[in-house]
This record gives structure tokens, C-alpha cells and sequence, in this order.
């Protein structure tokens, strides 16, 4: 599963936010859901994402509860890799693996 | 225009044939009798329909229909067998031969038996699904009292040397059971050429009606005796008791008939479709691996890895068209495939496995349309997968650190 974000500078919102999964149907949801739920949140709101919130929403049975963590660890994974790259003064789009 | 959606999916259950429907119909009401009752002509009639469907099935086999037992389905055939044969047999020894990438309806039997304190030796596959005879000579032991090897696989298809590893078990002395399940009414099968002992069959599988199983059981060299799962009225020479479902058995005998009939056309039909499906998917995509044998299998089975696409995903992203996958996400355990893990196929693979299962009921115009969807949906997919995208950058995906969940 792969989240990319790109963040405007000037308001610290997400404008943007795109996957790419490997994945089951419920994988592929999850991801294309958490990337619908990105786009217009800052970075704060973005980390308050909880799988479980995906579950409720595509009415997840618990056999395929996994897919959400997969989603949630991925916007982590993005806005971790964002932060770092902001350190290091490069914002630009972000790319991150989970 | 092709009539949606498809069912490709023959290797887990078939259609009825109409031809199979009509010949069962009269017995639920006309025709009622129970084949058990002796003294009325109701019962008269039901016994020789019985009798009549233990031919057709015993010709479609090679047998006499005197070595026909009823059942509720191969489920019950392969317990009754492996089960019974190791219970009548226990006093000559405690050892039994099968391998890995059999139905569960073997395995589980085994498995059982193992606890009991038997001991069972699962032999392991080559790369296409197959054993050969001289792993099991290897395997035998002066204990060993029952092989069972199906004869073919439910999801690669791969056809087993059934006649060598018959031709083995006869010169040890050591009974043999096959599962045909697969193989019945699709590929010939003779008992007496093959060295079977035992084989189980279903009528669900052949274009009959589901809950209709039945086992073949040697009669002479060597007469087989088995030790009843189920008891009560005795029926079945007391290897398993309850009264018969005449109707299931009718349309059972009527399913072996028309496959005995149309074996030969069937086959070529089925193996012409099978290898236009495999040319016109591989034609057009890059990435796809074949699991199994590539000749040595059913002639309706074509089994597909494409690499990057995970196979539930795929599945959903042609959703008119029914087949099944190996994928974890589709099973209960969240295990891919064993069986295509036997052949040593790897984790990745094994998910993006899909099984087409070609049957009597699909076309020409059927074959075109799921071409299509396949390679449309497999492009599509390899689109967002991160994976496709990775192997095209050039990065080595074994190389990758995968986090657990």
C-alpha cells in the first residue's frame, strides 16, 4: 500500500492525496477511502485517521479488519515521511511505503 | 451478445445437466419408493432404477456395479475408505501414503488417524503437482496398509500416474484409493488397468445434483472390506447404512452416462477452449505463470499466477465472470493456497493466483469475453499496484522489508 500527500505550504492542508495498493477489495477501499478523507485536513487532523473509523465506514467484517491498519499505517507512514522532509526544508510532494 | 454473468468456476461444482434433471424428476413423485422395500412394487421400481445407475456408474469406471457404494458425497467416500480400510486393517499394520496437496477430505482423515496413533507419510510434490511411483515405493513399509493419491488436483489440475502407482501397490499387496472426484467422467478411468482398489466420486462435480457421492470398493483380487462410519439398517452390504436417495442416484447414473458417452468430443472441446483462454490471456499480458502441469492435467483447468495483481482484488474487478483464486483473502485462515505452496510457488504468486474452471456449459463467445475482462482488469489493477510500479522501476522485490500485521 502506497499514500502520497501533497501539502500546501502556505495553509499546511492536504490538497492532495493518491494510492496505489496491492491488495484485496477491502484493501484497495480502505486505501482509496483514507486518501477521500486526507484531502483537505492539516497534518494534525490527518493523524486522528483511525482505522477503526474506516472499518465502520466500508462496514468491515473483522476477517478483513487487517486491510484499515494497512490504511492507517500508511497515512502514518506519509505524514512521517512529509515531517522529515519539512526538516528538512524540501516540502514538496511526499512519498511513503507501509 | 454473451449472457452475464459467467460461470467458470466447474472445479468447485457444475450446473445439472437438463438431461440429468428430467431423468431424476419421476422419482420424487411417481417413483417414491424406498429401494429397501422388498414386498411392493414401489420399492421394486426404486431398486432397479438404483440398479441401473450402479451400471452406468461402474461402466464409466471400468467396475462391476456390484462394487458400488452410495454416499452423501466424495466427502464421506474418501472418509469411508481411508477410515474404514485402516479400521478393518489395523491387525496388518498402522502405516498409510498420501501427499500434500490433497483435498482436505483427505488430509483431515489422516490427520485424525495420525492422533488415533497411526502413522501417515505426506509426500511432498514436484514443481508441477505431481508424485511418482517410485516416492511411493520408497515410502512403503511392511505396516503400510493403505495409499491414497488423488487423481487429479482440484486447483491445478495436475493428473497423477494413477497406473503406475496402482501397478506398485498391487505387486506390495497394498490396497489403493484414489480420489477421482476431479478426474471422473473427464479423463478415463479404468479400475482394473489403473490397480484401484477404491476411488471416490461425486455427482456435483459431472453435471449432477449435489449431495450424491459414491465409492467404488473392490470385490475380488483383492475382495477390499471396510469398516462401517455409519451403521444402522445394514444397507450397501453393511458399509453404509440409511436409506438410498434414489432421486440423487438416478440423476448420479444419468451425470456418468453422459460423461462415459461425450467423454472423447468433450475432451478435445474443453482442452481447444482451455488453450485459446491460456494464448489469448498470455498473448496479452506480460507476467503470467501457469501452476501446474502444462500437459498433464484436466482438460477443463487452466490455473494463472499474475504477478502483481492480488487475486480477490482481481476477482472483484471482473465481477461478472466466476472463478475462484488461492489468495489468502479469500480463505478463512488468511493462508494462501497450501497446494500451490506445495509446488513451490511463492507467497506472492500464490496470491495472485486465479483457477479457471472450463466445463460443459461454456463457449466459444464465453472464452472471448473473459479474455478480455481478464486482461482488462489485470491492466487496471497493476495501475495502482505499488508493486507493478516498484518491478518497472527495477527494484528487486525480495529485496524489500515487509512490515508484519
Amino acid at each position: 500500500m502506497k499514500v502520497q500527500i501533497k501539502v500546501d505550504s502556505a495553509t499546511g492542508r492536504i490538497e492532495d492525496a493518491k494510492f496505489k495498493t496491492f491488495g484485496c477489495g477491502s484493501a484497495i477501499a480502505s486505501s482509496s477511502l483514507a486518501t477521500e478523507w486526507l484531502k483537505g485536513k492539516t497534518i494534525d487532523e490527518a493523524l486522528d485517521i483511525k482505522n477503526t473509523a474506516i472499518v465502520e465506514e466500508l462496514s468491515l467484517p473483522p476477517v478483513k479488519v487487517h486491510c484499515s491498519v494497512l490504511a492507517e499505517d500508511a497515512i502514518k507512514a506519509a505524514i512521517r515521511d512529509y515531517q522529515q522532509k519539512q526538516e528538512q526544508r524540501q516540502p514538496q510532494a511526499e512519498t511513503a511505503n507501509a | 451478445m454473451v449472457k452475464t454473468p459467467i460461470y467458470m468456476d466447474n472445479n468447485a461444482t457444475t450446473r445439472c445437466d437438463p438431461r440429468v434433471v428430467e431423468a431424476m424428476l419421476p422419482f420424487f413423485t411417481e417413483h417414491f419408493g424406498n429401494a429397501a422395500s422388498r414386498n411392493h412394487s414401489f420399492g421394486w421400481f426404486a431398486e432397479e432404477a438404483v440398479d441401473t445407475a450402479r451400471e452406468q456408474i461402474a461402466a464409466l469406471i471400468g467396475a462391476s456395479s456390484k462394487e458400488i457404494i452410495f454416499t452423501s458425497g466424495a466427502t464421506e467416500s474418501n472418509n469411508l475408505a481411508i477410515k474404514g480400510v485402516a479400521a478393518m486393517y489395523k491387525k496388518k499394520g498402522n502405516h498409510l501414503i498420501t501427499q500434500v496437496t490433497e483435498h482436505k477430505a483427505v488430509i483431515d482423515p489422516c490427520k485424525r488417524l495420525e492422533r488415533d496413533g497411526y502413522q501417515v507419510t505426506f509426500l511432498p510434490v514436484d514443481k508441477y503437482g505431481q508424485v511418482s511411483a517410485q516416492q511411493v515405493a520408497e515410502a512403503m513399509t511392511d505396516q503400510t496398509i493403505l495409499v491414497t493419491l488423488m487423481a487429479a488436483n482440484n486447483e491445478i489440475g495436475t493428473l497423477q500416474p494413477i497406473k503406475e502407482i496402482g501397478k506398485l501397490c498391487k505387486e506390495k499387496g497394498v490396497l489403493f484409493h484414489t480420489d477421482a472426484v476431479q478426474a471422473a467422467g473427464k479423463v478415463p478411468l479404468d479400475v482394473e488397468k489403473m490397480g484401484i482398489d477404491l476411488l471416490s466420486l461425486s455427482a456435483h462435480k459431472i453435471y449432477g445434483p449435489k449431495g450424491q457421492g459414491a465409492l467404488y470398493v473392490r470385490r475380488k483380487n483383492p475382495r477390499v472390506r471396510l469398516d462401517p462410519i455409519i451403521d444402522g439398517g445394514g444397507h450397501e452390504r453393511g458399509m453404509r447404512s440409511g436409506t438410498l436417495a434414489v432421486t440423487n442416484i438416478v440423476g448420479l447414473g444419468m451425470a456418468c452416462e453422459l460423461c462415459r458417452k461425450e467423454m472423447v468430443e468433450e475432451e478435445k472441446r474443453l482442452l481447444h477452449l482451455r488453450e485459446k483462454l491460456r494464448k489469448g490471456i498470455l498473448g496479452r499480458l506480460d507476467e503470467v505463470s501457469l501452476n501446474g502441469h502444462p500437459t498433464e492435467r484436466l482438460p477443463g483447468n487452466l490455473n494463472l499466477s499474475f504477478a502483481y495483481v492480488e487475486g480477490e482484488g482481481l476477482m472483484m474487478g471482473m465481477k461478472d465472470v466466476a472463478v475462484s483464486s488461492g489468495s489468502a483473502c479469500t480463505s478463512a485462515s488468511l493462508e494462501p493456497s497450501y497446494v500451490l505452496k506445495a509446488l513451490g510457488v511463492g507467497d506472492d504468486l500464490a496470491h495472485s493466483s486465479i483457477r479457471f474452471g472450463l466445463g460443459r456449459f461454456n463457449t466459444e463467445e464465453e472464452v472471448d469475453y473473459v479474455i478480455d475482462h481478464v486482461v482488462e482488469a489485470v491492466s487496471k489493477l497493476r495501475e495502482m499496484s505499488p508493486l507493478y510500479e516498484m518491478a518497472k522501476e527495477g527494484v528487486d522485490l525480495k529485496s524489500v522489508q515487509w512490515a508484519s500485521h
